[in-house]
């Protein structure tokens, strides 16, 4: 069971995000960490290799700036290698483009059971990189995955839908994209941290894996404008003395919701 | 390019078109002189409906037979494009399927997508679709380049549906062709989750719970208050990720989004990824220890205390009303 997970190294949510003034695309030039919503997918993939008893987990990412920390955590988790993608022309590359570069470097793995993505990134949630890269693949796809299990070389999902879940299935080879807090990722242990340093990162540029035009040039969207939205006046803020309820109930009758 | 062609990824729910895709033929109508519906299923009882919000044709696939839309629209999608009736631009409502409809499409035609979008516009700079970033403080307006069809996703409520009260739309059949590997996922069994009382997205009053209840038993009380107020019950994504209670609750940007005529956020910080999903709401009260809670900010009532005393005491007093 050969696994390929895609992981996006974004900046630490914790700090407020920006916009470049020039070119209006999301600011992401400090440190880099993993992508929260990747670490579902890593953990996801370990347990199917695991259960599988045979197989590996392999991690593809782009960046511009030659950025691994977040791969790294990744391998400390228990991944086997990992392919970068990155050279400074990728900056300002759509999910198109990045799942055109993703794809080309799943290619170079060799045979692949699995792709594994998250639903959306939490820094740029374009939301559609997965499918578009299943599309270029050939692959069938299962997208939102709350559930997972591979029996008999058929992934069975469950899948959110609007008012509950599917249950889905596809032969593999298949990409799937799973939610959060579809299973508990794992804290890297100390050896697996000591581990993930010699593990190995093949670093590639888009020419390497001859895609052109990729960043700003390869993306047929340009932003032209960026404004305030109207801000949303904060109203009685009070602190509780015992009796709140009541000015809550006062609040709801002046509403006529009571 | 002057848009004169909008398709929109049309949804029906018991034969039914969604509130969504009434939402998007609207828009789609004030743009543009011709808008089709493209339809993964039968066409059902929808097409008069249809017809009234706008549209004056109807593309149906018919039955997909478990297959999920992604794959099997897109490519219905495409052959009848190549067949020449090629959109200036596809809306797709922001949710699963329009979401994978409007990803595999975008590869089959090499066209970028907008995501995320709340409003559209034509203007000197072209076509420009407007979406919200930092829990909507800031929007951003982005024009397509190149050519059509233009791919954009709107999130729900966008636009307030209005029916212009047009004639039967025409009815045309998309079949889908042979999908080989890529179109063999299957739908082989649907589960609804949803609670009784009203839906979370079309509820007049929601209550939310997060991490602020502290624990999965305390929920409970959301319920609870919900239900008094003949409201629906709904969560942040903190406590769904902790599995108290399910995805189907969840209210975001990867939840629903709901403008109710009262939001009352319990126990709930107010992370950007919640906001979005209901700073729309009319009026909103929020509940948290925490007085720096970013929540406060668009409170139009706000109480700093303890979830775990101010709701039981609002509970026994709306309980005690006559």
């Amino acid at each position: 069971m050969n696994i390929v997970v895609c992981v996006k190294q974004i900046p630490d949510p914790a700090t407020p995000g920006a916009l470049d003034e020039t070119t209006h695309a999301l600011k992401r030039d400090g440190k880099l960490i993993l992508d929260e919503s990747d670490g579902y997918g890593v953990e996801m993939a370990l347990q199917l290799v695991t259960t599988a008893g045979e197989g590996e987990v392999s991690l593809v990412s782009m960046a511009p700036n030659g950025e691994v920390s977040g791969l790294r955590t990744a391998l400390a988790m228990g991944a086997a290698k990992g392919i970068l993608v990155s050279d400074p022309t990728l900056a300002g590359s759509d999910a198109l483009t990045t799942a055109r570069i993703l794809a080309a470097a799943i290619t170079k793995l060799g045979k692949v059971d699995l792709v594994i993505a998250g639903t959306e990134s939490s820094d740029g949630y374009t939301g559609t990189m997965p499918e578009q890269l299943a599309e270029i693949l050939g692959l069938a796809s299962i997208t939102f995955a709350k559930k997972v299990k591979i029996e008999g070389g058929i992934v069975k999902v469950n899948r959110q839908s609007e008012n509950g879940y599917d249950e889905v299935e596809c032969p593999t080879p298949a990409l799937i994209t799973v939610t959060a807090g579809v299973v508990e990722p794992r804290y890297p242990s100390f050896k697996g941290i000591m581990a993930a340093k010699s593990k190995p990162i093949e670093t590639v540029t888009a020419g390497d894996l001859g895609i052109t035009p990729v960043g700003w040039a390869g993306s047929d969207q340009k932003i032209v404008k960026v404004v305030k939205a109207e801000a949303r006046q904060a109203g009685q803020i009070i602190e509780d003395d015992g009796e709140s309820h009541g000015k809550i109930v006062a609040f709801l009758e002046n509403l006529k919701v009571i | 390019m002057t848009i004169d062609n909008i398709w929109v990824f049309g949804q029906l729910a018991n034969g039914a078109p969604t509130p969504g895709t009434l939402e998007l033929l609207t828009k789609a109508r004030s743009l543009a002189s011709q808008v089709s519906v493209f339809l993964g299923s039968e066409v059902s009882s929808a097409s008069e409906s249809l017809g009234q919000y706008g549209a004056s044709k109807v593309y149906a696939t018919g039955d997909l037979a478990g297959k999920l839309p992604g794959v099997a629209v897109s490519s219905a999608m495409k052959d009848v494009i190549d067949g020449g009736d090629k959109p200036s631009v596809i809306f797709f409502p922001q949710n699963y399927d329009g979401r994978d409809t409007m990803a595999r499409l975008s590869v089959k035609l090499g066209r970028t997508v907008l995501t995320n979008n709340v409003d559209i516009a034509e203007s000197s700079d072209g076509v420009i679709a407007t979406t919200p970033i930092f829990g909507g403080n800031t929007l951003v307006n982005t024009a397509f380049t190149g050519d059509g069809p233009f791919l954009v996703a709107f999130r729900p409520k966008s636009f307030v549906a209005e029916s212009v009260g047009g004639a039967a739309p025409q009815v045309i059949s998309a079949p889908v062709g042979d999908l080989g590997a890529q179109g063999s996922a299957k739908v082989v069994a649907s589960h609804v989750e949803e609670s009784s009382g009203p839906k979370l997205d079309e509820a007049n009053v929601v209550v939310s719970g997060g991490r602020g209840l502290g624990e999965a038993a305390k929920y409970s009380m959301i319920e609870d208050l919900a239900k008094l107020l003949k409201g629906a019950p709904g969560a942040s994504r903190a406590i769904v990720d902790a599995g108290w209670v399910p995805y189907s609750y969840q209210v975001g940007q990867t939840g629903k989004v709901v403008k109710p005529t009262v939001y009352i956020a319990v126990g709930i910080s107010g992370a950007t990824q919640h906001m979005v999903g209901m700073k729309g709401s009319k009026n909103i009260i929020a509940i948290n220890k925490d007085k720096e809670a970013p929540i406060f900010g668009i409170a139009d009532l706000g109480i700093i205390g303890d979830v775990h005393k101010v709701i039981p005491k609002l509970i026994d007093a709306l309980k005690s009303r006559p």
